[in-house]
């Protein structure tokens, strides 16, 4: 029985992209009028909803507080319904903890946290649809979230999952791909200064094909940025006409 | 009993046309606004290798050598003079923590408030026992910013007979930057029912008092049944605060109740949706979008 052909010779992936195509990404902030920032994205069939509170006061331990910076408190969750089977635990589960702790690495490397001592700033994501590549849709839709919130950030955080097959790296993997086999890397990028927040891959991947597909994430992440400053423009734009009286 | 069911519609941006004017300077965040090192940083910048860069949303202001970004929706950052409307979260030795939306909780020292019966003397333990008699966890209270402190916290004080415990009313938490600067924040508004619109974007709707208490100072909150007019009033004003909010209009005492007013026209059953209106009054045009199925009597 032949297997699924991840990259054709035609150059053509599982579901017709090109090796270096993203998928359709599709973004709106400020969905919820009672949290600080908010922000709902779909990067193909993966959608993800992101929740930011603050900065704020420290809720819970006192203890936790840094004084000369915010502590910033991430949440990840996957909704029951978001896999082909129904999830029996949400969140709470290693996986899930593991990528929370991810979202707040990547997220401390770009919030300017020092302007806001002694206080928290919670991010909760929550995938709604998981079709691969469910960090960098996580940290897409939190950065969205995070700047409707009007919280400092030194500049977007844009990521990208990608993965190596037959010599070429594959951006933006999606479900199918991801459980193939293929060695997948997990890249979040600050895109203006080039600068990486976080680099994740679980997977074995030969030495001399680390630098290529490094670059085709970079690449992949830059492509994201631009849809992203398109969407935020875009929301500046509707959401600040009518406050000039 | 009967039951109000509206279908989701899309909520279309109203389209109010920008005078070239008008046009913003819109940043994000990474955007460099200038490399001229002869200006001064503001809020919402940071410097990058000698490159003025923004870091939130907004739009830029410039005040000669000072350029900072406004984002669009931020929590309250305080300034000494603001009113505020707060709500007592805990109850500490020698002084109160009040939630005003901002970065850090508000503090309420015990020596800024007014004692009961005004009186002016030195604040003594039996004081600090009897601080939750006063103000408990839970109670809202008006106050005016007196200091800031240096890690951004604000510190109030109650020390004028119009700020001090809320009574019965009804409180809309919107945004800050929608709250317009006045000299005054207390309204008594002719429909007949007052209004505080705190500077942290928390407005206060209560019905007027009818005769002052010279020796309330903030400490007696009156407990009457309020008249079912006065009632009616009130929610319609909420009501009209939560559309002006919606749309984005800056909200000051005049601009609500010239909503108030044209709301009027709409007498309905239970509660006021989102009706279609058109104010007009000194050159003040808003219109807001109306959803289906309203139960609007024509």
């Amino acid at each position: 029985m032949a297997g699924l052909e991840l990259l054709t010779d035609q150059g053509y992936r599982l579901d017709g992209r090109k090796a270096t195509e993203l998928r359709k990404v599709q973004a709106r902030m400020g969905v919820f009028a009672q949290a600080d920032g908010s922000a709902y994205l779909e990067q193909g069939n993966t959608k993800a909803l992101a929740v930011v509170y603050g900065p704020h006061e420290m809720r819970g331990s006192r203890s936790r507080a840094l004084h000369d910076r915010a502590v910033i408190n991430c949440q990840y969750s996957m909704a029951t319904f978001s896999t082909a089977e129904r999830k029996r635990r949400p969140h709470g589960d290693r996986k899930s903890t593991e990528m929370s702790l991810h979202l707040k690495q990547t997220f401390e490397a770009a919030v300017m946290t020092q302007l806001f001592p002694r206080s928290q700033i919670d991010i909760y994501v929550k995938i709604l649809q998981s079709d691969g590549g469910n960090y960098s849709v996580c940290v897409n839709a939190a950065t969205l979230a995070v700047i409707d919130a009007g919280i400092p950030m030194r500049d977007y955080v844009c990521a990208c999952t990608v993965g190596f097959v037959d010599e070429t790296p594959l951006a933006d993997l999606c479900h199918a791909e991801e459980g193939g086999g293929v060695s997948s890397l997990a890249l979040a990028l600050l895109p203006r200064g080039g600068q990486i927040a976080l680099v994740q891959m679980d997977a074995r991947l030969h030495q001399d094909h680390l630098e290529t597909l490094i670059e085709a994430a970079m690449t992949a992440c830059k492509g994201v940025s631009k849809v992203l400053d398109g969407v935020v423009r875009q929301h500046l734009h509707e959401a600040s006409v009518h406050s000039r009286e | 009993m009967a039951v109000d069911m509206r279908l989701p519609t899309v909520i279309k941006a109203m389209s109010l046309s920008v005078s070239a004017a008008d046009r913003k300077d819109m940043v994000v965040p990474g955007d460099v606004i200038t490399s001229d090192t002869g200006f001064m940083r503001g809020h919402g910048t940071y410097v990058d290798e000698d490159k003025l860069t923004a870091s939130v949303a907004g739009e830029v202001q410039r005040v000669d050598k000072l350029i900072c970004v406004r984002p669009l929706k931020t929590r309250f950052n305080g300034e000494v003079g603001d009113v505020v409307v707060g709500r007592i979260t805990e109850v500490q030795q020698k002084r109160w923590k009040v939630e005003t939306n901002s970065r850090l909780d508000s503090v309420l020292l015990l020596s800024s408030v007014n004692l009961p019966g005004g009186e002016l003397r030195r604040r003594s333990a039996e004081d600090e026992l009897t601080m939750r008699e006063y103000l408990q966890e839970g109670d809202l209270i008006s106050a005016e910013v007196q200091s800031v402190f240096s890690d951004g916290a604000l510190s109030l004080h109650t020390r004028s007979l119009k700020y001090g415990k809320l009574g019965q009313g009804v409180l809309v938490q919107l945004s800050p930057s929608l709250i317009k600067r006045q000299k005054t924040h207390f309204h008594n508004l002719p429909c007949g029912a007052s209004i505080i619109l705190g500077n942290n974007g928390f407005v206060w709707l209560y019905p007027t008092p009818g005769q002052q208490e010279e020796e309330a100072g903030g400490f007696y909150t009156s407990l009457e049944p309020v008249s079912l007019s006065d009632r009616e009033v009130i929610s319609r004003l909420r009501n009209c605060l939560l559309a002006l909010a919606a749309h984005k209009v800056l909200l000051y005492d005049t601009s609500v109740l010239y909503c108030y007013e044209s709301s009027l026209q709409h007498q309905n059953q239970n509660r006021l949706h989102w009706p279609t209106w058109c104010l007009q009054g000194n050159g003040l045009v808003l219109h807001a979008r109306s959803v289906q199925t309203l139960k609007v009597n024509r």
